[in-house]
């Protein structure tokens, strides 16, 4: 049923949009490529900001820094979890990467892998679209965004842990 | 920016010298700087793609309805910008991409939203409030169905992998609000620093 859904709001959605310019007697074929033609540019400008955020999240992971943050787990947030809390908001591909062997650790079924899956589900890579969208218009002051997303993301983590403890953890008091 | 890039690089050396990684620190530093490359330029097709339909629903008018309708709740949000801009249309389209998980089209409406919000920006080297409540917006990554991590826990084969739908649910609207709140308040504490 919801794959079904999301199978078809994108084809639905485009057919609605060209349906309504058509009515409106909008030349769709003109009025497409006259967009389109900013895609090259829009892609290739942010190639800099690219480069700076991927470049330093790869070091960031390689470097192994993230196994020494395994030393703060405690019983509420398992070691295995840290590296995914620190990863999520650097990088998408990893953070699933991360989710994917907690899962083949600890088995799908798992509150670990579950608790994960919360955490890999809900929340965006914010170090990531913050360089990308003011680097492509080029904002250099970024003034409250940052922390908004920092807090953002720290009240996300402390809900998925509370959420999770709360459907998956019978024992949990809370 | 400047201390976040600092901190990552200068913290995976430090590391790396201890934890003796620098070989590996090394070639995924050089690695990294073509998968940056690489993202950009398998960008090209799908951002000048959306950019070509979202053209076509703005000359079409569809986006300034959606801008209209939406105006009593973003008038609230976005106090800045003006009641006529596409932003506003395109604002909704690019959450409404993230909470579908469409990321392809996620980002090229997201970057038109910034173009279209500089445009309103009286400072063009400082963020304006819209693009901080924007961005605020969207890196609390609300998201209706998790599709990607309902796949993976497909995959490894769990018994009931849907059952994280209404957690997830949960936990991503009310960090979404809180992005919204603390936008807000950050907005009016900010003034005074500026």
């Amino acid at each position: 049923m919801i794959e079904k859904i999301s199978l078809y709001i994108l084809p639905l959605m485009i057919l609605i949009m060209l349906t309504f310019a058509l009515i409106k007697k909008v030349p769709v074929y003109e009025e497409f490529i006259e967009g389109a033609k900013d895609g090259f540019k829009v892609s290739i400008s942010i190639i800099p900001y690219l480069v700076a955020i991927i470049v330093a999240v790869s070091m960031f992971r390689a470097s192994g820094i993230l196994d020494c943050f395994r030393n703060f787990a405690n019983e509420i947030i398992p070691p295995d979890i840290i590296p995914l809390i620190f990863t999520r908001p650097l990088s998408g591909s990893a953070a699933l990467g991360l989710f994917s062997d907690i899962v083949k650790e600890y088995g799908p079924d798992s509150y670990v892998a579950k608790l994960a899956a919360i955490m890999a589900g809900s929340s965006e890579t914010t170090f990531y679209v913050l360089a990308v969208y003011f680097g492509s218009v080029g904002i250099k002051k970024y003034r409250y965004a940052i922390l908004t997303g920092i807090i953002a993301d720290i009240t996300n983590i402390v809900l998925a842990i509370w959420v999770a403890r709360l459907f998956f953890l019978a024992s949990s008091v809370l | 920016m400047n201390y976040i890039f600092f901190i990552l690089i200068a913290l995976s050396i430090v590391a790396g010298i201890f934890n003796n990684t620098l070989d590996k620190i090394v070639n995924s530093m050089l690695s990294a700087c073509n998968t940056a490359v690489e993202v950009s330029l398998s960008l090209i097709g799908i951002m000048a793609f959306w950019l070509g339909i979202m053209r076509i629903a703005e000359k079409s008018g569809l986006v300034q309805k959606i801008s209209k309708i939406l105006y009593p709740l973003t008038k609230f949000l976005f106090k800045d910008v003006k009641k006529d801009s596409p932003a506003i249309g395109d604002i909704t389209m690019s959450i409404t991409a993230n909470a579908l998980g469409l990321t392809n089209a996620a980002t090229p409406i997201g970057l038109k939203v910034m173009k279209e919000l500089q445009e309103e920006n009286p400072d063009k080297e400082k963020a304006s409030d819209a693009m901080c409540m924007f961005l605020g917006m969207n890196t609390a990554g609300f998201q209706i169905i998790p599709a990607t991590v309902i796949a993976i826990l497909v995959g490894f084969g769990a018994k009931n992998p849907t059952e994280i739908i209404l957690p997830t649910l949960i936990v991503t609207s009310l960090s979404f609000i809180t992005a919204i709140v603390v936008a807000l308040i950050l907005q009016k504490i900010w003034r005074k620093y500026d």
